[in-house]
């Protein structure tokens, strides 16, 4: 079973029903120990990551996912959902689960012409293949809204990249986790192409 | 770097698309979840529904309405008409709208903007503005005037002191709707727009005016809109999105072309 975990960090149902236009079958669960025992995990969010936080050691879910993260179930965090997957946010300079060494931070917006937050269709660039993002070509363009981008420790981890106030990371993976800054539940076929690969991906990267 | 956006206005009344001229004589021209299936498959790159119902069971309707089109597009969906208050917005976020536009409801009450901010996240809060030319005088020192009730309703705000606030507010975004360019099709109110645009750090959605490929590139580049909404172009059938977008590109401006 896919499970979305659900930790009131909104619109889970628009990546659940995502899900169901590519028929697959997803339970929004923010049951521990569905979340454990899932065969793969779909972990969304918009918000806030301090807020996020919050409301996922309240359920307990941190370790929940922390566990599902060693015995090697697929992850699939999406916006704050990859971003609390790093150590550590500097929006609410908050301590985050840590699955992945690295920090989020803000755009500095230095340039006045420049909107805030991030939001609207961007080029996604792939900087290394991943099975996820098999199907992605130059000029795909996927859905972003954010002010925060994740920023690994590890360059390796780096799987796709796109411009704004600089270039930043837009994906990013370890082991059986990737992540997406942007919303592939928002991002048309190639968002829905991108769910797919995940609903049918073993968690390694051959 | 972020595409310019097109964006296409569905008016909505009693479960019906309509679509209307002057915001008088609306008439039914079509099932919405179609036409948000349509374009979407088109290269779409957000939807706007806006409830123009009347009836007491509108909410209602308009829940059912924005469920099923949710259920047929995969891209941001706004939806406004008649949200007064927090509930009404979680509710249309819940049946699948990503964002939220308030209008009157917040001129007469501006807390609205924060209060909905804080609950859906300022991102996805819209103020959605309607906006007459009156000229420049001393109770509207930028000549534009704020207007409710589809324009019928003066309300002595500025429009670019109310577009300021907004954003200070909580507003994520703010469509700028000109009333006196809305269904005439000669082009959007680009000295208005990009007033706006240039006064405020949040993206500016125009409307009202669209008719011709051209209006499009004009005030996304002349009037600095960041996205254009279009209506009628589409609706009659008269350009396919995807035409709109091809000739933007044609034109030098980034937009979005695979889909």
């Amino acid at each position: 079973m896919t499970v979305i975990v659900d930790y009131d960090a909104g619109n889970l149902r628009s990546v659940q029903r995502a899900c169901s236009e590519i028929g697959v079958d997803a339970e929004i669960t923010a049951d521990p120990t569905r979340i454990r025992n899932a065969e793969r995990i779909i972990f969304p969010g918009v918000g806030h990551a301090s807020t996020a936080m919050r409301s996922i050691r309240a359920r307990g879910i941190d370790q929940a996912l922390l566990e599902a993260f060693e015995t090697g179930s697929p992850i699939l965090g999406i916006c704050i959902g990859l971003q609390i997957s790093l150590d550590r946010s500097d929006e609410g300079d908050v301590e985050t689960l840590g699955l992945i060494p690295g920090r989020v931070r803000r755009f500095e917006m230095r340039n006045a012409d420049l909107k805030v937050p991030h939001m609207g269709w961007n080029d996604v660039q792939v900087a290394k293949p991943h099975p996820i993002l098999s199907h992605v070509r130059p000029g795909d363009e996927f859905y972003f809204v954010h002010a925060y981008y994740p920023d690994p420790v590890d360059q390796g981890c780096v799987y796709a990249k796109a411009d704004y106030e600089s270039t930043f990371c837009c994906a990013l993976g370890s082991r059986n986790f990737f992540g997406t800054q942007f919303h592939p539940e928002k991002s048309g076929r190639v968002g829905l192409e991108l769910i797919r690969n995940f609903t049918t991906w073993n968690g390694t990267i051959a | 770097m972020l595409s310019k956006r097109v964006i296409a206005c569905l008016d909505v009344r009693d479960g019906k698309l309509a679509k209307s001229i002057k915001f008088v004589n609306t008439k039914d021209i079509g099932d919405p979840v179609e036409k948000a299936r349509e374009y979407y498959l088109d290269g779409l790159d957000e939807l706007v529904f806006y409830d123009i119902t009347a009836s007491s069971n509108r909410r209602k309707i308009m829940l059912e309405v924005v469920e099923q089109v949710a259920q047929a597009v995969f891209i941001p969906l706004s939806v406004g008409g008649g949200v007064r208050d927090v509930q009404d917005a979680t509710d249309l976020r819940m049946a699948g709208a990503e964002k939220i536009n308030v209008n009157t409801a917040a001129v007469e009450r501006p807390a609205l903007i924060g209060e909905c901010a804080e609950a859906i996240g300022s991102q996805n809060v819209v103020l959605s503005m309607d906006i007459k030319l009156v000229g420049e005088n001393p109770n509207q020192p930028s000549g534009y005037e704020i207007v409710t009730h589809g324009g019928r309703t003066a309300t002595g705000l500025d429009a670019l002191t109310w577009a300021t606030e907004g954003e200070k507010s909580g507003a994520g975004e703010l469509v700028v709707n000109s009333i006196d360019a809305d269904g005439t099709l000669d082009g959007y109110e680009l000295t208005l727009t990009r007033m706006i645009s240039e006064a405020v750090r949040i993206p500016v959605i125009a409307s009202g005016g669209a008719g011709k490929p051209a209006h499009l590139r004009d005030v996304l580049t002349e009037g600095k809109a960041d996205a254009a909404l279009v209506a009628s172009m589409v609706h009659y059938g008269t350009y396919r999105v995807s035409e709109l977008k091809d000739f933007l590109h044609d034109e030098g401006i980034k937009v979005r072309l695979s889909w």
